[in-house]
């Protein structure tokens, strides 16, 4: 059974055992608009939480993606090379990189889905 | 921090849900429904901007022709009432002051449409440089709002919704009317690539104008977002992007619009020798490679990583389905098919030089 925690900066990682699914919100994808691009990056990567891995390009801008969590990129959905609109679709499904957890205690730091839609409502 | 300024229709825009960011100086939309919808509406159907946030400066008295042609790239002398000419101010390096519409209203009659964000530097150069001429220099700005009516069905709606017939206007001619007794003027004008009118009105005339368009449903209310996608497909220059105060309409690609037999007009001596000697670098088209995108300011470089440059403007096309910029790049690398890379965060993009015209336009000639 996995579970969702979110970034202040609107990014996911739904994790199962110590293994996260990261993408973003679906306040970020409607912020953000149609998605034309998707920066990753690539299989064996580290990415650090906090620090940004990839972006995501609307027509307008670019938007750093932030990883929630630290650890090994194990996979990337390459869905989304050809279709980045899916992040529009479902972003909740099109989860962006898999990543092999290093410090499962930085979950704490990330929030719940409620403790997530109360702080969209505030922004 | 400053406010930022509010156009008549700002309440409009809120309203209705726009999404709204600062832009020269002022809150402006961005979107609407969407850049993508509102771009295609503009290229299949008909849209409307608020573009009141343009600059509007009338210069008039006995030797406005003499001074507007002592300021402005293109050439007035002769032109008939009703013409309008796009071209640059210069400063004495060649840089670009701005660049502008000059209306020619009637003998020593001139009216300059000037961009948002260089409106106090603009009326301030403008009033300098008229010392020793007979001039009458008057910012109308803040008393003119400004509608753009833009796309294929723009002149039926202009006609059905607000009564306003243009078969009298070729594009980049203009006329001026009473409707309902408030002095209007009407160009076949635009910056999208499409045909177009762009209405220039007090702010009453033009809040009542955008409300029957919204009503009528025939017109797609856009956003300054599709108005920067539309203008780079059709490889038109955004001041602060490809021109600035240091870019040369020359270096820009835009020696057209620079008169050179003229005897005299600010900056003629050093884009004459640009002309003459050549330039160092060169505005041009990139196409990437790949999907994805170079934005303003991202280095472009040789294959070998020698940085030749920079991105002023880069979309995903919209009528085009690819990854575009233009880049002012040096000279030597400007050859169409030349082979170059993008820095885009911490990839390198390989990229190609094509023409900046990246789609075609379809004016009412």
């Amino acid at each position: 059974m996995s579970k969702i925690y979110y970034s202040e900066t609107h990014e996911y990682v739904s994790v199962d055992g110590n293994v996260g699914l990261v993408g973003i919100s679906d306040y970020a994808q409607k912020a953000l608009g149609n998605v034309v691009y998707v920066d990753m990056p690539e299989v064996g990567d580290d990415v650090e939480a906090g620090e940004d891995f990839g972006a995501v390009e609307s027509v307008k801008a670019a938007s750093d993606l932030i990883a929630p969590v630290s650890g090994a990129v194990v996979e990337i959905n390459e869905l989304l090379i050809d279709n980045p609109r899916l992040l529009n679709e479902d972003p909740m499904a099109n989860w962006i990189i898999k990543v092999e957890l290093s410090d499962l205690s930085e979950l704490d730091t990330l929030m719940s889905a409620e403790a997530y839609a109360e702080f969209c409502a505030k922004a | 921090m400053e406010q930022n300024k509010r156009t008549c229709l700002y309440d409009r825009h809120v309203e209705a849900g726009a999404l709204m960011s600062p832009f020269g100086g002022f809150d402006m939309p961005i979107q609407y429904s969407g850049i993508t919808e509102e771009h295609q509406a503009v290229r299949t159907g008909c849209g409307v901007f608020d573009v009141s946030h343009m600059g509007e400066v009338n210069v008039s008295g006995p030797q406005a022709e003499a001074f507007v042609n002592h300021i402005f790239t293109n050439d007035v002398a002769g032109a008939p009432d009703g013409k309008i000419f796009y071209g640059m101010m210069l400063n004495e390096s060649g840089g670009t002051v701005d660049d502008l519409l000059v209306y020619k209203r009637g003998e020593n009659n001139f009216l300059l449409v000037i961009n948002a964000s260089n409106i106090g530097k603009d009326v301030a150069w403008i009033e300098r440089h008229s010392a020793g001429y007979d001039v009458e220099v008057v910012n109308l700005s803040d008393e003119l709002g400004e509608l753009a009516v833009q796309g294929p069905r723009s002149e039926e709606v202009m006609r059905q919704v607000l009564g306003i017939s243009s078969d009298d206007l070729t594009f980049y001619t203009f006329r001026e009317e009473w409707l309902d007794g408030v002095h209007i003027l009407v160009s076949r004008t635009g910056y999208t690539g499409e045909d177009g009118f762009e209405i220039y009105a007090p702010a009453g005339t033009i809040v009542k104008m955008w409300d029957a368009l919204m009503e009528s449903g025939l017109a797609v209310p856009c956003g300054l977002g599709c108005r920067d996608t539309l203008r780079f497909e059709v490889g038109l220059p955004l001041y602060g992007d490809e021109l600035a105060d240091d870019i040369s309409p020359v270096e820009a690609g835009l020696s057209v619009f620079v008169k050179f037999d003229k005897p005299e007009f600010i900056g003629r001596d050093a884009v004459l020798r640009q002309k003459t000697e050549g330039v160092g670098r060169k505005l041009v088209g990139l196409e990437l490679l790949d999907r994805a995108i170079a934005r303003h300011g991202y280095e472009v470089l040789t294959p070998d990583g020698e940085v030749v440059g920079h991105v002023t403007t880069g979309y995903r096309g919209i009528s085009v389905d690819k990854s575009l910029a233009m880049a002012l790049v040096d000279a030597r690398y400007a050859a169409k098919d030349t082979e170059l890379m993008v820095q885009i965060r911490r990839k390198r993009f390989p990229a190609r030089v094509t023409a900046k015209k990246f789609y075609k336009k379809s004016y009412k000639k």
